[in-house]
């Protein structure tokens, strides 16, 4: 029986953790992709000392279980983890943690890719940057949508 | 009349100061009806509902201008995501 977490947290995560959590009771799967993003200290030329992170509550959960039954739709994967952090982190921290496991390494590596695609451009989060010149929040990239629409 | 929820987020509940909103308003009003009455409330929220980029949402999925709103509906107002 395949599984899909979806959690929206404050609080960090251990990586091992997940790791095992997408392996446990599962020997049928030979190919585990995870992949993490974390807070960079910069960008577009700008030193970055803070992030914080906005969600819509419920509507973020749902948004991403979408995500996770499309991914379902297009490729055979196994388990399925997604771990999206908000409020205030700092540089180095984790945002965001997504796992997948396939028989075959193609399908994972397709599907985490959809689902991180698809998450940027999807899931109602909104980041906050502090730089040198104070705080900001963040334009939606239009290369995040070139990304996305490369799935489609 | 319904009663609708009105929810504003990032930068918009910055702007505005305001994160939720409950509303009287009158039955089969759409959500283009709903911005332009907001946007009447004075010249920070002229200014929110002037933006090109402003996502709606009702009950937690997308929709556009035309969409009919209902009693007990949830309506949030945000600026295109940047998450991951």
């Amino acid at each position: 029986m395949v599984q899909t977490s979806i959690k929206v947290q404050t609080e960090d995560y251990v990586l091992n953790d997940e790791i095992e959590k997408l392996e446990a009771n599962n020997t049928l799967d030979g190919a585990l992709v995870t992949f993490t993003g974390r807070v960079r200290d910069n960008n577009k030329g700008h030193k970055v000392t803070n992030l914080f992170l906005e969600h819509y509550a419920g509507m973020t959960e749902k948004c991403l279980a979408d995500i996770v039954v499309q991914a379902r739709e297009q490729w055979q994967i196994g388990n399925v983890c997604i771990i999206h952090r908000y409020g205030e982190l700092n540089l180095g921290d984790n945002i965001v943690f997504v796992g997948v496991t396939s028989k075959h390494r193609q399908d994972a590596f397709n599907a985490a890719q959809f689902m991180m695609d698809y998450l940027k451009v999807k899931a109602p989060f909104w980041k906050k940057e502090t730089t040198e010149q104070g705080e900001k929040w963040l334009d939606a990239n239009q290369s995040d949508q070139q990304e996305a629409q490369k799935w489609s | 009349m319904i009663t609708i929820n009105v929810l504003f987020f990032a930068a918009f509940r910055e702007q505005l100061d305001c994160g939720q909103l409950q509303l009287n308003v009158s039955n089969d009003l759409t959500v283009a009806d709903l911005k332009q009455q907001l946007a009447e409330k004075g010249s920070k929220w002229h200014t929110v509902f002037s933006s090109n980029t402003l996502i709606i949402a009702v009950n937690q999925e997308l929709v556009e201008d035309e969409h009919r709103l209902q009693d007990n509906d949830e309506v949030a107002f945000f600026p295109p995501v940047t998450g991951g």
